[in-house]
């Protein structure tokens, strides 16, 4: 896999959440994805940002255009030292939460997407990593 | 503070969300609006969301109890303009927004929130008249 673009944010506030989400849709449009594509792009992004904000105390997104053999594919890794998830099958189930949210974030963003994988454990915050495939 | 404007129209509220939502913008309008059906006495809100490119669960759930905060108000929610790629991607995000009614446009809109009022009324009338045909069988 090869990594032909990339780019870092900062996510510490709410507002970073929107910036992130107006850098995902442009990226998503430079790459060619369809208006359904960006829209489930974008969504993936706020919710997962939003997670970095709250549950990881802030971290970084970092945007990548990644050649895989014959396909391209645009990859967002959320990244916080925050307190990590303790179970991931169970943060992954639809509807459970630890704060006041729906529980729909990981396993929400998880359908939107073509692939997903979180790293995370106890203490040793969580770094979460989206793809979708041209 | 920015702050998402309501404009009143009778009875009704509209609320027409052009921004790029982000949290303290949605926390300031659920704020905001019930104070304001409370205030004029509001039967109904219209929020106009065609501007939105995406609904996060987020947004979707302070559009859900927004509209529950207003029917306890005795208001009645409508949620206008939806994009149908958002549509699309809140109902594989999982999102189905329950108790939220929907229309089209702000035109449908208006007339389900009116239809919506008149019959927020009868239940009144109804329930005594359901009292006067318990009253009529327990006599036989």
């Amino acid at each position: 896999m090869v990594v032909q673009k990339s780019e870092t944010l900062s996510l510490t506030t709410h507002t970073d959440i929107v910036l992130a989400r107006q850098k995902a849709r442009q990226w998503a449009i430079e790459l060619g994805f369809r208006l359904i594509d960006q829209t489930k792009i974008v969504t993936a992004t706020s919710e997962l940002a939003r997670n970095t904000v709250d549950y990881g105390g802030g971290g970084v997104m970092r945007l990548e255009v990644i050649k895989d053999g014959m396909r391209n594919g645009f990859r967002l890794t959320f990244e916080d030292e925050g307190p990590g998830i303790p179970d991931i099958n169970l943060a992954l189930q639809d509807g459970y939460t630890t704060g006041n949210g729906m529980g729909l974030g990981l396993s929400g963003s998880k359908r939107l997407m073509d692939d997903m994988t979180i790293s995370s454990a106890p203490g040793q915050g969580t770094q979460i990593s989206i793809v979708r495939w041209k | 503070m920015e702050r998402i404007p309501i404009l009143r129209m009778g009875a009704f509220l509209l609320v027409t969300i052009q921004v790029d939502m982000y949290d303290r913008l949605a926390m300031n309008l659920q704020e905001d609006l019930t104070n304001k059906i409370v205030e004029v006495g509001a039967r109904g809100v219209l929020i106009d969301i065609s501007s939105l490119d995406i609904v996060d669960s987020f947004i979707g759930r302070m559009i859900s109890s927004i509209s529950t905060m207003s029917k306890i108000l005795d208001a009645q929610t409508v949620v206008v303009g939806m994009q149908p790629a958002v549509a699309i991607t809140l109902v594989e995000l999982g999102l189905s927004l329950p108790g939220v009614r929907t229309a089209l446009n702000v035109e449908k809109g208006m007339a389900l929130l009116q239809g919506l009022v008149q019959q927020s009324m009868i239940p009144i009338e109804a329930s005594e008249g359901d009292e006067e045909k318990r009253d009529g069988s327990s006599e036989e």
